[in-house]
């Protein structure tokens, strides 16, 4: 990062400590307010055709307890942010969970309540955690196809790596740090990018020499996809004009993997317009799919029922499609894996279900 | 003729049928239906007859009981006192007669009364291991003590007495019972041990030791060494007196006259009153008693419903009081550490069927009490535990019409015994306990005693909820201070060192947090003075200026050391007007009393006016019925149940107000 872009992060974050100073010294009890990070809170953002969060605000302040404790936690991130920031090192997620044991009072109760908040603080300043020094200890997800990319590497030296022909059959590694000072795309020939939840399923497209044979970008996603993960997608899909494909299971968690790719996740919609591609489509196990290919299936359970029903309330599924899709499943109380498949033959995701899928989404 | 004959054939089976059929054929009545009952029965015969005696003597009662092994399902019960001893001659007719005994006739709050107890106990040894019972006995003064091994003569009801002696005995006085019975003994809740840990609570001017059959040795202490005060012996009240028993007394007067004989042979008879009755079942005054019948005998009974006779003194009740009852708990429940004892409540006397009687509650809560069981009920008839038949007693049903929700506990449907970790004990007093029956394990459901238990458990179950109330609103506010005195400075800290300014003053912050006046008060007892200091913080962010209030046992108060100076003291009232207290300051109020026990003064009673009670914390808001109840009341009120008649006369006389189906009746001293 440049000295100026770092500049701009520490002021940022010294204006929050600033504030609480500010608030104390006149006497009031300190508060700090951000938006609600609940489904409640996501709208459409036309323009960057992502969501994002809304208007509705909440208030984190000293006067209780698990406020307070929000309060000084935010305090020693922020000081532990700036000290990074001057020694220009840089901390996993992880590793701020541990650091924070020193903390006496602010430490963490668990990882995620220390993740939660460098998200928090990613949203009052307007700056990414990769600002601040901290970094996913996840690897990012694995892709195979005709790109070449060229990479920074640790030391410094720029390798040109075509994404096929250069590695092996687990393919290229995906970094934490995606953006432009560290890839470039160079060249690529490439219909489109298929994006695979589960490493099986990337594995037998792989073997099955999907890529080649349907000219594509297989990448594997592991699940609910991490930012990196999504930050390649994205500038796959914009810069090199690549339509994206996203092919999951048949089920509500699913669904969501899909959502976060496609119109941005609800714990990062203030970065949304970074991390989705709002063109991406939806290739993978449906509802109506189960039916037509007679799939195997398990039954639903209750937090698939409880999931489903929430996604009929979530903003983002709300088009006829998913509507419909989801309603189905629930009628059904039925869920599919996407290696249900090989139900009919190993070869025959790659040689029927995905053709025909892609080809009715124009995408083949 | 064959009719004849068949009563001469009935005739002939007709014979008396001895002592030890009777005991025999009656003995679950009498506490020994069941072995693990009888263990208990005896040691309770035993220790109820060393109670009573040491009372009656004035003396501080020192009980040894011990239960050793003799054999399968034979054991050896021995129960030792310091009591005044039974004179030589007495002894065999107390231990080896049924139905003998001093306290039968008596109207008296006692332990024993029927004289069966501890001649049952004799009976039943013999019968179950052929085993006579040693009882050695000791009176002040003597040398030697008596001893005799005793049998009970089941045909004639008469003491066997096996073999008499003398021996040395190191005690001054006392008496010692060693009986051999049938018996299982086992632990729970039925258990001699739960039976003499009761006692103790009850009893806490007693001191008892315990060796189990394992050689387990336990001494429940002494709490107090006040005597409970001695109760006197009262005539019978007219109220609820049987027609047999009027025939009786009538045939065993001395008066000579109707009138003397109902105002000198009853209580709460005047001549006034004794003229109402004879006027009323139109008797001569002068009849001789002896010559009553039994149709004047009813129309005395008509007579005396009719008159309105004062209820019966009650001196002769001796209730354990609060500050015993607290004592005997703490005494006894201290390895549980409970969290709170609700003071207990002593209630007036009042009348069931012509018998006086009291009631007293006491609940104990939390600690390590179990939190998801029934709460535990200790039942008590004259200072005596009640262990079995639980659900038939008017204690327990009186629970039961308690909605405990509104106190605090968990209750199905609010009825039913409630769960929680909480103790309730119910104490009955009185001249003449109604139980159930003979074996004396559950008061019978009268509704006046149950009525008055229920109002005792209210009233202790307003104190519980009063102090769950306070620790919840302390715990709240005990968060507000975590975050005031440790959160808050370290972010004043943190946010200071990272902007490089100095640490900001926090106390207008911290007075919008809290927001509250915070009463925290201490007392320490050093040489026999109780030091207390009232300390009140004013955390919010505005002056605050209000009037505290306590009681306390006026009499006991230092007066030179009493700061700030009260504005008022009324009775054991007393009232500071305080002046404004800054915010973020704090004031402290002091005083000192002396000459009491630790134990006569632990809690302070506190409470506030003239300011929003939502900012205190620490003290409650003055009762709407604070001045109500002043000073002490020269005159005592009590009530007297009513009976008809009672209203349709009453207008007539103005000493006697009506009130619907009580009667209030005012009196200027209860006993004269």
């Amino acid at each position: 990062m440049s000295e100026e872009g770092s500049q701009k992060t520490v002021s940022e974050l010294m204006g929050i400590a600033n504030s609480i100073y500010t608030q104390l010294e006149k006497g009031d009890i300190p508060k700090m307010t951000i938006p609600l990070r609940t489904k409640n809170n996501i709208r459409f953002d036309r323009k960057k055709e992502v969501w994002k969060y809304g208007k509705l605000m909440g208030a984190r302040s000293a006067k209780k307890l698990s406020g307070a404790y929000m309060l000084l936690r935010t305090m020693y991130i922020v000081g532990l942010i700036e000290e990074l920031i001057n020694k220009k090192k840089s901390a996993t997620l992880r590793e701020m969970y541990y650091i924070s044991e020193g903390w006496d009072l602010a430490k963490f109760n668990s990882q995620d309540e220390s993740n939660r908040l460098a998200e928090d603080l990613e949203i009052i300043t307007e700056c990414m955690r990769e600002d601040f020094k901290l970094r996913p200890e996840e690897d990012g997800a694995r892709v195979i196809g005709n790109i070449t990319i060229q990479e920074k590497n640790r030391k410094g030296e720029k390798k040109r790596i075509n994404c096929r022909d250069d590695v092996g059959d687990s393919g290229y590694s995906i970094p934490y740090n995606v953006e432009r000072e560290k890839i470039k795309f160079l060249d690529w020939d490439a219909d489109f990018v298929i994006a695979i939840e589960s490493g099986g399923m990337f594995d037998r497209l792989v073997e099955n020499e999907f890529d080649e044979k349907s000219k594509s970008v297989i990448l594997h996603l592991k699940g609910q996809p991490a930012r990196s993960t999504r930050r390649f997608i994205k500038r796959l899909n914009q810069e090199c004009n690549i339509p994206v494909v996203v092919f999951t299971d048949g089920d509500p968690w699913s669904f969501r993997i899909f959502a976060s790719v496609a119109y941005g996740a609800i714990k990062t919609a203030h970065i949304s317009e970074y991390l989705a591609t709002p063109t991406a489509m939806f290739c993978g196990i449906t509802a109506s799919d189960i039916l037509n290919y007679k799939l195997p299936t398990d039954k639903l359970n209750d937090q698939d029922i409880h999931a489903l029903k929430s996604e009929l309330t979530d903003p983002r599924f709300k088009d006829r499609f998913w509507k419909d899709e989801i309603e189905l499943m629930l009628q059904i109380d039925k869920k599919a894996e996407q290696q249900a498949l090989a139900k009919y033959g190993l070869d025959y995701v790659t040689d029927t279900y995905l053709p025909e899928k892609l080809g009715e989404l124009g995408v083949m | 003729m064959e009719t004849l004959s068949v009563a001469e054939e009935l005739a002939k089976k007709q014979k008396e049928i001895s002592i030890a059929e009777f005991f025999e054929r009656n003995k679950h009545v009498l506490g020994f239906g069941s072995l693990t009952r009888a263990i208990l029965t005896a040691v309770k015969e035993g220790v109820d007859n060393s109670l009573d005696a040491c009372e009656e003597s004035n003396i501080l009662p020192e009980i040894f009981i011990q239960i050793d092994k003799a054999g399968k399902d034979e054991y050896v019960v021995i129960i030792e006192d310091n009591g005044p001893g039974i004179v030589k001659r007495v002894v065999p007719n107390a231990f080896g007669r049924l139905l003998y005994g001093s306290r039968f006739h008596s109207i008296r709050q006692s332990r024993g009364q029927q004289g069966i107890g501890i001649s049952a106990v004799v009976m039943y040894a013999q019968l179950t291991t052929g085993k006579p019972t040693t009882i050695r006995s000791k009176v002040q003064g003597k040398d030697v003590a008596y001893e005799i091994d005793l049998m009970v003569d089941t045909k004639k009801n008469r003491p066997e007495k096996l073999h008499e002696r003398f021996v040395i005995w190191e005690k001054e006085h006392g008496t010692r019972v060693e009986a051999t019975v049938k018996a299982r003994y086992t632990g729970g809740r039925q258990s001699v041990y739960e039976y003499l840990r009761a006692t103790a609570i009850v009893n806490p001017h007693a001191r008892i030791v315990f060796v189990d059959p394992e050689g387990e040795r336990t001494v429940f202490e002494r709490a107090t060494e006040k005597m409970p005060s001695p109760t006197k012996e009262i005539k019978p009240h007219p109220e609820g007196i049987e027609l047999g028993t009027l025939l009786k007394m009538a045939k065993g007067t001395q008066q000579k006259k109707m009138t003397g004989f109902l105002k000198g042979e009853f209580s709460r008879i005047s001549m006034r009153v004794a003229r109402e009755i004879c006027d009323k079942a139109s008797i001569p005054y002068d009849m001789r008693p002896k010559n009553m019948k039994i149709d004047q005998a009813k129309d005395i009974l008509k007579a005396i419903k009719k008159v309105k006779i004062m209820a019966p003194p009650t001196n002769c009740l001796s209730p354990i009081g609060e500050l015993l009852i607290k004592k005997g708990l703490k005494n006894v429940l201290e390895g549980v550490r409970p969290e709170f004892y609700a003071p207990p409540i002593t209630r007036e006397p009042k009348v069931y069927q012509g018998n006086p009687f009291q009631v007293e509650v006491g609940i104990v809560y939390g600690g390590e009490l179990k939190k998801d069981k029934s709460v535990e009920i200790l039942r008590f008839a004259n200072r005596v535990p009640l262990l079995y038949q639980q659900g038939g007693c008017a204690c327990t049903s009186a629970i039961q019409n308690v909605d405990w929700r509104r106190y605090g506990l968990d209750q199905r449907g609010g009825e039913g015994v409630p769960f929680g970790p909480a103790i309730i004990l119910v104490h009955t007093a009185s001249t003449k306990i109604p139980f159930t029956s003979e074996s004396k394990e559950a008061i019978a459901d009268v509704p006046v005693i149950r009525e008055e238990i229920e109002k005792a458990l209210r009233f202790c179950g307003r104190k519980l909820k009063t102090h769950l109330n306070k620790s919840v609103k302390k715990k709240k506010t005990q968060e507000k201070f975590d975050i005031v005195q440790k959160i808050l400075p370290q972010i004043a800290a943190k946010s200071a060192s990272i902007l490089n300014k100095k640490v900001p003053s926090l106390d207008k912050t911290i007075t919008k947090i809290m927001n509250v006046v915070w009463i925290d008060d201490v007392i320490e007892y050093k040489n026999g003075r109780h030091k207390i200091d009232i300390n009140i913080y004013n955390y919010t962010p505005k002056g605050r200026k209000f009037d505290l209030h306590t009681v306390i046992p006026i009499k006991n108060l230092d007066r030179k050391r009493i700061v700030p100076k009260p504005a008022e003291i009324k009775g054991n009232k007393v009232k500071w007007e305080l002046k404004r207290i800054k915010s973020t300051e704090k004031l402290v109020v002091s005083f000192e009393l002396a000459g009491l026990d630790e134990d006569e003064y632990d809690e302070n009673e506190l409470y506030v006016s003239d300011i929003n009670p939502i900012y205190i914390i620490g003290a409650e808001p003055l009762p709407g019925d604070w001045n109500l109840d002043d000073a002490e009341p020269k005159t005592l009120e009590y009530f007297v149940e009513d009976h008809d008649a009672l209203k349709e006369e009453s207008s007539q006389d103005d000493e006697i107000s009506v009130d619907g189906k009580i009667n209030k009746v005012k009196v200027g001293e209860i006993d004269e």
